[in-house]
């Protein structure tokens, strides 16, 4: 029995309330509501070093928050009794260095882990491997090892690996951010698509286009706080705040 | 031209300096002094196949052995040392610390001597067995630090990338980080592997029989025996063939790896 149960919706995908986190002296997130729904694209924008990706990285708990509420599909996941594991098996991550594993090939960066954590079998996992690679184009590259890719090909097959171990919901940490302009678009077409298919999404981006077109909630953090959220349509043309407002003049 | 010109000439008269030097030297040197001393083909001969069979097995097998431990314990030790838990931490450090800083010879000679009559307890298979323990112990020392170096040599969004994929701790280390790792240590872990071939001369310290001797043993009893020292050249000879081959085929096993970096 190795058919994922399928994500509920009657909770939200990700629910975070009073989230704190610090390192030393330095408070980099003070206090974040934020609810994902299932199905939702959220996306984060922000200035560097505004805490973008301490937040997405405390969703799956790579950074251990210092105080607050974060429930991944109505789990407490800071509960220490939690098996964080079985938590992030369920949450996808996509990374802006990529961080495909160098010593495996494409195909066993992309079974791995299916054989490992979810203990499917060999042929299962190579057969859901092959779907995924086909869904972002990289069919023919099923057997290169990752040194042999262009970047937008690693980052397309770090999606695919995420994918193959059918999460119920994907984090992005800028993907796109390390590219060569001319190899974005192939990555943000398959996330494109992946949004379309009904995923939940929660996207840290420097691309706007992307945000306006496929999010469907856009937040604006400057400083560890949350400063303006809402339709990406209208946080873009009308931002009500002035950091906002300061912040689009820079980027757009 | 004219530059390429000049540094043909330099080269030249490098060559030429060169050759004039080993000429000098060939030509200083007492050649048939040197030839009755080292070179003795009789004594040579007397040495087969003992010089072979025994010393020069001895010496791959005590390297292989102490080798293969000092692996182990190694990899436990620097899996220790980067460990959360404190104890285990302070415990690796302190190992390592004490067994790089003595020499060898004297952790060898403590190992067969000194625990034997404190606690009347003896290393399995004799001297040598002693011995080996001793240069086990040694090598691990040394391993560690190579491990743990390259462990913490593989980047962090490594070992990231596989526990967002829900993988544990230990598998994170076993498939992804060791592996990555692996590669990184070949370079010294040769470099490792040549000095304990070395230094399983130093094993004649705990003692060893007709047949534990190792090249460097085997020869300075011969050269006592034969009053010649022919045998050192051979047993000189018989270490570089065994380091060098093996030097080469890691180079080469590099080469092949570094094309799916
Ligand atoms: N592991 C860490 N240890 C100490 N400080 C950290 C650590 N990670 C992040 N920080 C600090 O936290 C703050 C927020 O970092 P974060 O990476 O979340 O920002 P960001 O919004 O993602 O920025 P960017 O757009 O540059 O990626 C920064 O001041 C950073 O220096
Ligand atoms: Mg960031």
């Amino acid at each position: 029995m190795t058919q994922p149960t399928p994500p509920r919706t009657d909770v939200p995908a990700i629910e975070i309330a009073g989230l704190y986190k610090r390192f030393g002296d330095n408070e980099v997130l003070k206090g974040i509501d934020l609810t994902v729904k299932a199905g939702q694209v959220v996306c984060v924008i922000g200035p560097s070093g505004s805490g973008k990706s301490t937040l997405l990285r405390c969703v799956n708990r790579l950074e251990e928050p210092t105080s607050g509420q974060i429930r991944v599909e109505g789990i407490d996941i800071l509960d220490p009794e939690i098996d964080l594991d079985k938590v992030r098996a369920r949450i996808g991550m996509v990374f802006q260095s990529f961080n495909l594993f160098p010593h495996l090939t494409v195909l066993r960066n992309l079974t791995i882990s299916q054989r490992r954590v979810l203990g499917r079998s060999k042929g299962e996992a190579e057969e859901i491997a092959r779907a995924n690679l086909e869904r972002v184009g990289l069919s023919d590259k099923i057997d290169a090892y990752p040194a042999h890719l262009s970047g937008g090909q690693q980052q397309r097959a770090a999606i695919a690996r995420s994918l193959s171990m059918s999460p119920d919901m994907m984090l992005f940490d800028e993907p796109t951010s390390a590219l060569d302009p001319e190899l974005v678009g192939d990555v943000l077409d398959v996330m494109r698509a992946l949004a379309d298919s009904g995923m939940t999404m929660m996207v840290v981006t420097h691309e706007m286009g992307f945000a306006r077109e496929v999010g469907d909630e856009l937040v604006f953090m400057d400083d560890g706080m949350i400063v303006e959220e809402g339709n990406p349509r209208d946080v873009l043309a009308n931002p009500r705040h002035d950091r906002t407002r300061a912040f689009l003049a820079k980027v757009l | 031209m004219r530059r390429t010109t000049r540094r043909r000439l330099t080269r030249g008269a490098m060559y030429a300096l060169f050759v004039a030097a080993i000429g000098l030297i060939a030509m200083a040197a007492d050649w048939e002094r040197l030839r009755r001393v080292f070179f003795q083909l009789d004594v040579a001969r007397e040495q087969f196949p003992e010089i072979v069979t025994i010393a020069a097995k001895n010496t791959v097998l005590f390297t292989v052995i102490s080798f293969s431990g000092g692996l182990v314990l190694g990899v436990t030790l620097a899996l220790m040392k980067l460990s959360p838990v404190l104890p285990y931490r302070w415990l690796a450090t302190v190992y390592i610390e004490v067994f790089r800083g003595l020499p060898a010879l004297l952790t060898i000679f403590g190992i067969a001597y000194v625990l034997p009559i404190a606690f009347g307890v003896r290393a399995p298979g004799g001297s040598v067995g002693a011995g080996l323990v001793a240069l086990i112990m040694v090598a691990g020392a040394y391993i560690a630090e190579i491990v743990r170096a390259g462990i913490q040599g593989v980047p962090k969004g490594q070992s990231e990338a596989a526990r967002s994929l829900g993988m544990s701790p230990a598998r994170t280390m076993f498939f992804i980080v060791l592996p990555q790792a692996f590669r990184i240590v070949i370079p010294p872990i040769t470099n490792e592997f040549v000095l304990l071939v070395k230094d399983t001369s130093l094993l004649f310290i705990a003692g060893s029989t007709l047949l534990t001797k190792e090249i460097t043993t085997f020869s300075r009893d011969a050269v006592s025996t034969s009053g010649n020292a022919t045998p050192l050249v051979m047993g000189g000879m018989l270490y570089l063939l065994i380091t060098i081959p093996l030097t080469r085929l890691v180079a080469v096993l590099e080469r092949r790896m570094a094309k799916t970096r």
